[in-house]
């Protein structure tokens, strides 16, 4: 671990970190005193710096025997009224995911880290967003949602870090951070300014001991028909309700774009690039960066769609996201994939290539439909 | 007129859903009655596990919380770090603590958790309908072993106490049995020493209490108590195991 210096003068100065140091740094800026986990690379980095610094700022640090443990104790602080992260990679995440359905069932606000690497199986150690699925869809048994956000670099990091303590404390629900390795270990300037709303808000359900209220269960079991399927009904009308309010993303060059690229996390880095470059090209290039995984925002992708000539989703797995542009889209413009898989990072170029490879056929096509219009 | 016996007040008053004879209504009552003498009601927060004790806090006035299953160890932690200066206890069954759960209790023992663990043995899975339990008897007939367990296929019955009073964290592990009153009487104050164990900061305490299926074991109430005494009692002797005040 770089040698750094904890006082809070040198933290709000720009320090050079890893994202995985920013998120562990991040979580304690935001309050968070029960850190638990289990090593797994590319992850590293932020279970070393909890294990020094969760002691430093009176708060808990246990190294888990086992992902399935973590994500447990994770739980039981949850449930408690603490506010607690774990962090771990692909297949940790894999084995959390029992628990991370629990946490959704009962309605426990915690933050889960993920620094993908490729898969399946044991798979690399290196970047990946193959995880996409897993992340969005569920992951675990039952009808749930997390929300998950998806930064691009360090700072970012550390600020989306920082909300999701608030949003999973706001709608009683885990939020995921989705990173992959390149996120976790890039180093680069940081800072965490000081920010307000460091407590949580006050937790009438949590488990404090009975004295003088009625007792609290916190739960996932609806044994009794009807039960069950009414909780899910107001689960759903949460989800609804987050998927209103909580969209994020970042829209770059969209304006009359001929391509529009979809990408997040490294990938988005990789896209930024292409953007920059395709200056010196012939056609426009736009790009459209979704931060919240999920909620995705398919409504301001398709809005874009209805104008777009055609969008590129670019991703480091064999077509994840990309579903979720088609069904975003619903038919209104061509969505075309490129992704590489098992831990391969896209270059610019292969990106670039790619686009060159659509764009004429997509233009052509489109000439000759402005011509069956004119007649 | 002095009433000498009551439902304890911490013990809500409603029909429980075990089965005729099984031992779960009593222990729990038995925490009931010790939550009440010692007013720990409003200082206590209990784990519920994945078996026939699901439903525990149908029944014990307190706050509780549901684990997944096998994983009260974890989720005690989590809890007890939140509220070292509460009374935090894991319920059990011998599937959940010794099968699905086996690495969470090993671990919660050698980290030495200030945590009282009640695990209640009664040597099969009650609510999945009576299969094969770490714990069934060799020759025991279950619904995974139709013809008796056998080691050769199925292993041997896991001693549980003795099992976790190698770890160096583990404080007081005491196995007792809910056969007679007289067992009854020695449960509660193994119990109590648990409780007790935690509240003076002693660490991670266990208490195994051997209890009865009648339903799963096909037998009726009193040939299920006298199979306690006689078969369970046998492959896992009764006393205590590791005392953290016998040490001295
Ligand atoms: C992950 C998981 N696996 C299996 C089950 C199904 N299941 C519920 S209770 C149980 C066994 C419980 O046996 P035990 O802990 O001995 O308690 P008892 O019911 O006998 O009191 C099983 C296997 C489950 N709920 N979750």
């Amino acid at each position: 671990m770089a040698n750094i210096n904890f006082s809070r003068a040198y933290l709000t100065m720009k320090q050079l970190l890893t994202g995985n140091e920013a998120a562990a740094e991040a979580a304690i800026q935001a309050g968070c005193r029960y850190y638990y986990g289990y090593p797994i690379t590319p992850q590293n980095e932020l279970i070393n710096y909890m294990s020094v610094r969760m002691p430093q700022v009176g708060g808990v640090f246990i190294q888990a025997e086992s992902e399935i443990a973590a994500i447990n104790m994770v739980y039981g602080s949850a449930a408690a009224g603490g506010r607690t992260m774990t962090s771990s990679s692909s297949p940790g995440i894999s084995l959390k995911q029992e628990g991370i359905s629990y946490l959704a069932g009962s309605e426990l606000p915690c933050v889960i880290v993920n620094i993908q690497r490729g898969g399946p199986g044991l798979g690399d150690i290196s970047a990946s967003q193959a995880d996409y699925f897993q992340a969005v869809k569920g992951g675990g048994h039952g009808d749930y949602h997390l929300i998950v956000l998806a930064p691009c670099s360090v700072q970012e990091m550390a600020n989306l870090v920082y909300d999701a303590f608030g949003l999973s404390d706001k709608y009683r629900t885990p939020v995921l951070i989705l990173g992959d390795a390149q996120i976790g270990q890039l180093m680069e300037p940081v800072e965490f300014p000081e920010k307000p709303n460091k407590k949580s808000p006050s937790k009438t359900w949590a488990l404090t001991g009975a004295e003088g209220r009625k007792r609290n269960i916190v739960k996932s079991f609806y044994p009794v028909k009807g039960q069950l399927e009414e909780f899910n009904n107001h689960l759903q009308e949460k989800y609804k309700n987050i998927e209103e309010h909580e969209v994020r993303y970042e829209a770059v060059n969209i304006q009359n774009a001929d391509v529009i690229l979809v990408a997040y996390g490294t990938s988005a880095r990789i896209c930024k690039e292409v953007v920059k470059k395709s200056q010196q090209l012939d056609f426009k290039v736009g790009m459209i960066r979704p931060i919240t995984l999920w909620p995705f925002p398919k409504k301001f992708i398709r809005k874009i769609s209805e104008n777009a000539q055609c969008i590129l989703t670019v991703e480091m797995s064999a077509g994840q996201m990309v579903e979720d542009v088609r069904l975003s889209v619903e038919g209104k413009c061509p969505v075309y994939f490129y992704g590489r898989t098992g831990g391969g990072v896209p270059a610019s170029s292969e990106v670039i290539k790619k686009i060159v490879e659509i764009v004429p056929e997509n233009l052509a096509a489109n000439r000759l439909l402005q011509l069956a219009e004119v007649k | 007129m002095q009433a000498i016996y009551e439902k304890p007040k911490t013990f809500i008053d409603s029909a429980t859903h075990f089965c005729p004879g099984c031992g779960h209504g009593i222990v729990l009552r038995l925490i009931a009655e010790i939550l009440d003498s010692w007013g720990m009601r409003g200082k206590t927060i209990g784990l519920a596990p994945v078996g026939c004790a699901v439903l525990a806090y149908n029944y014990l006035d307190i706050d509780m919380c549901e684990a997944p299953h096998g994983r009260p160890p974890a989720v005690a932690t989590g809890i007890k770090r939140v509220h070292p200066d509460k009374l935090v206890f894991a319920y059990q069954g011998d599937g959940d603590l010794a099968a699905i759960g086996m690495a969470e209790i090993i671990h919660a023992a050698n980290r030495g958790e200030n945590i009282t663990f009640i695990f209640v043995n009664n040597a099969i899975y009650g609510m999945t309908n009576g299969q094969m339990a770490p714990t069934t008897l060799l020759g025991q007939k279950t619904a995974t072993t139709l013809s008796g367990r056998n080691a050769t296929n199925d292993g041997y019955p896991i001693r549980v106490c003795e099992l976790l009073a190698v770890i160096e964290g583990s404080s007081f592990i005491e196995r007792v049995s809910i056969s007679s009153p007289e067992q009854v009487r020695k449960t509660k104050k193994a119990l109590e020493k648990g409780f007790r164990t935690q509240i003076e900061k002693k660490g991670f305490s266990l208490v195994e209490i051997l209890s009865s299926c009648p339903i799963y074991w096909r037998m009726d109430s009193n040939e299920a108590m006298r199979y306690i005494d006689e078969e369970m009692s046998r492959i896992f002797p009764l006393g205590v195991v590791k005392d953290w005040e016998a040490k001295k």
